[in-house]
């Protein structure tokens, strides 16, 4: 920021966070926002003067726009908007609610994403059916193997060859609104009995087979990875059970823990502590019987359009001083040890952010075996149908 | 020359039907054969289709009973719900509307289609979520009112989304009408309620069943309604498809959904047509 756009500023950093906070509460509409903020001014003079921002030396060889496949609430905006004042390469981000869906639609062809954010247990399918490529180290100086947690971020290697970098790790814990469910939640097997009981039509379970099935099973003393048929039938009648008493089955539970329409959900790490920084009645909690532990990463599809915008966007986000913004933003924990080096305490201190080690000890990693098996997608398939 | 005008003649007939013609053929007529091989095939190992002759897929439908169900019976109730809603303004417009507004009133009917129905249900999201009307509701006493994520905010938004494509083959229809048969059963002392359910209404039959065919059909295909207004729990036949391609990936599957629906939807068609046909052939029969 220059001093320029500091002394005329329409608003101060404090300013514009606490209304982003305000338009993401949904307490303030996106006019007032536009509005309060300058931002829509400042959008319709921008829009009028393209290239005004982008640098004539990147725009050459990184076009003008990529696209980006990735989860709810995930990334700061400011980070592609400050990719894009870097690079003059606009960001298009599409959001996705299950890995299954990442996979259908490589599968099927022509998404147009020159980077996604697959999650651990995907990555040894995309590899053995040849959907994404293997990454060149070369353009990504920024990443540094020696710095991240191996735990994390082995599955991104397959046969010593690294296909996929890691954004972040985090668990698939249980959030809920303290203030409106007293009943103590502390395990998945109290999550379903609560969801039928105190928390009747305001509980909500992802639109995700993985850990709407996995948590099932393990309400049910198995494992979250399980493909038996009997287990899974046990599943899936529990789940039948449960649907009539459900609020949704949605992947995307932020806009409604935040309404209050609903008041328990199955939630990553990174929603659990961006829901329990604006609502601290929303608590965030692991299951004692088990649940997921995951780490996501970065990868470029082998259809990828702009694979140079795509490996200059992932090699931006691999910069310790941009991932540190990315991380304080949405509330996932980091993999690597520079940027960890980087966080204010108040975040490495969050135990909703970085668990006691104890509490990660029942969870399990997603099995590749759950991505692709019948047994699973049906079953999910028809507990949304039933 | 006859032959030469025959020639010429058919000449501008393709001229004129290639375009669409080919635009069906690619994207409707093999689209359609492709999804009739698949459904007859298998889900291969990690999703998707692999050859394969078999009826498995069709013998699975009933799994999917709740979702035909809920379509069959949540499209023609949304369907004639809309109806009700449609004809008193679609009456207005073509009968009561002061002519020199009328073109504006009728623009009026097509505004929301200028904003993507996205959107707009996005917005509906907001109203029946607990900050919009159950929480005005709360106000005045009624407490923990539900609407999203039911039932009834679906046929709500679905009244919404498709009035516009009710309203206007009832306008229409409604517009044509000789106001002289009006007139005349004024003059041989019909009642004005009389004149409507005698006169009026039976006229624009035709335009209220292809209003009623239309958004029956596209609602038979419906999925962004309830997805958006039904949390993933009201589930339409088309929320079963977008499942089964994109979530479980079993595309033989999903074409056996998709085959089925589309006959569904052929012999709805043809019987709205037929009952169509009937009452504009008694009208006819009628009026000579």
């Amino acid at each position: 920021m220059t001093k320029w756009y500091r002394e005329n500023a329409p608003i101060t950093a404090e300013q514009l966070a606490d209304e982003l906070m305000r338009l993401k509460r949904g307490s303030v509409t996106r006019r007032h926002f536009l509005g309060v903020t300058g931002l829509g001014l400042a959008t319709a003079v921008l829009a009028r003067q393209p290239g005004l921002f982008s640098s004539t030396a990147f725009a050459q060889d990184l076009g003008s726009q990529m696209s980006i496949a990735t989860w709810p609430n995930y990334h700061d905006p400011a980070t592609f908007e400050a990719f894009q004042a870097a690079t003059g390469v606009a960001v298009e981000v599409n959001v996705f609610g299950s890995n299954e869906e990442m996979l259908a639609k490589l599968q099927a062809g022509g998404t147009g994403w020159d980077l996604f954010v697959p999650t651990n247990y995907t990555i040894s399918t995309y590899v053995e059916l040849g959907l994404i490529d293997e990454l060149d180290l070369s353009k990504l100086p920024n990443y540094d193997a020696a710095t991240e947690t191996a735990r994390f971020t082995n599955e991104g290697v397959v046969d010593g060859k690294t296909y996929a970098v890691p954004k972040n790790w985090g668990t698939t814990g249980i959030a809920l609104n303290s203030t409106k469910i007293k009943t103590p939640v502390t395990s998945w097997k109290d999550f379903f009995e609560v969801a039928m009981t105190e928390a009747d039509g305001r509980a909500m379970v992802h639109d995700y087979q993985l850990t709407t099935i996995g948590n099932a099973l393990v309400s049910l003393g198995y494992s979250f990875n399980s493909t038996k048929p009997d287990e899974l039938a046990k599943a899936e009648e529990l789940l039948i059970k449960v649907k009539p008493h459900l609020y949704a089955i949605n992947s995307d539970y932020q806009p409604s823990m935040r309404a209050t329409d609903a008041w328990m959900t199955m939630c990553w790490t990174n929603d659990g502590a961006q829901l329990n920084r604006d609502m601290p009645e929303i608590q965030f909690v692991l299951g004692k019987d088990g649940g997921e532990i995951w780490s996501d990463f970065y990868a470029i599809p082998k259809s990828a359009a702009n694979k140079a915008a795509g490996y200059a966007l992932l090699n931006y986000l691999m910069a310790p001083e941009n991932a540190v913004k990315e991380h304080i933003a949405n509330g996932a924990p980091t993999t690597d040890s520079r940027v960890l080096k980087l966080l204010p305490a108040e975040i490495t201190g969050n135990k909703i952010v970085y668990p006691d080690e104890a509490s990660l000890t029942p969870l399990e990693f997603g099995a590749a075996v759950t991505l692709t098996d019948p047994g699973r997608a049906e079953l999910m398939a028809r507990f949304k149908s039933a | 020359m006859p032959v030469a005008t025959n020639t010429k003649r058919n000449l501008v007939t393709a001229a004129l039907v290639a375009p669409a013609a080919a635009w069906l053929m690619i994207f409707l007529v093999l689209p359609f054969i492709a999804m009739l091989v698949f459904a007859f095939g298998e889900r291969a190992p990690e999703g998707g289709y692999q050859a394969a002759f078999t009826f498995a897929q069709f013998a699975r439908l009933p799994t999917r009973a709740a979702a035909f169900w809920n379509t069959m019976v949540l499209a023609p109730v949304g369907a004639l719900l809309c109806l009700l809603v449609a004809y008193p303004v679609a009456y207005y417009l073509a009968v009561k509307a002061d002519p020199r507004y009328r073109l504006i009133l009728v623009s009026l009917v097509v505004v929301p289609f200028w904003t993507s129905l996205l959107v707009r249900t996005y917005a509906w999201m907001y109203i029946l979520g607990s900050r919009g009307i159950p929480n005005l509701l709360s106000m005045i006493g009624l407490e923990d009112v539900r609407l999203l994520n039911t039932p009834c905010a679906v046929l709500l938004g679905i009244v919404y989304g498709y009035l516009p494509l009710m309203i206007m083959p009832i306008y229409v229809s409604l517009e044509k009408l000789d106001r002289r048969l009006l007139e005349a059963s004024a003059d041989l002392g019909a009642k004005p309620v009389s004149t409507f359910f005698g006169v009026t209404l039976p006229l624009s039959l035709p335009g209220v069943m292809t209003g009623v065919a239309l958004v029956t059909i596209l609602l038979l295909g419906e999925y962004l309604i309830p997805q958006l207004l039904g949390g993933g729990k009201v589930f339409f036949i088309g929320n079963a498809l977008v499942d089964l391609f994109l979530q479980s990936r079993n595309w033989p599957f999903g074409s056996a959904i998709a085959v089925t629906l589309v006959a569904v939807v052929v012999v709805i068609l043809m019987v709205a047509m037929r009952i169509a046909f009937r009452v504009a052939g008694t009208r006819q029969v009628d009026l000579v």
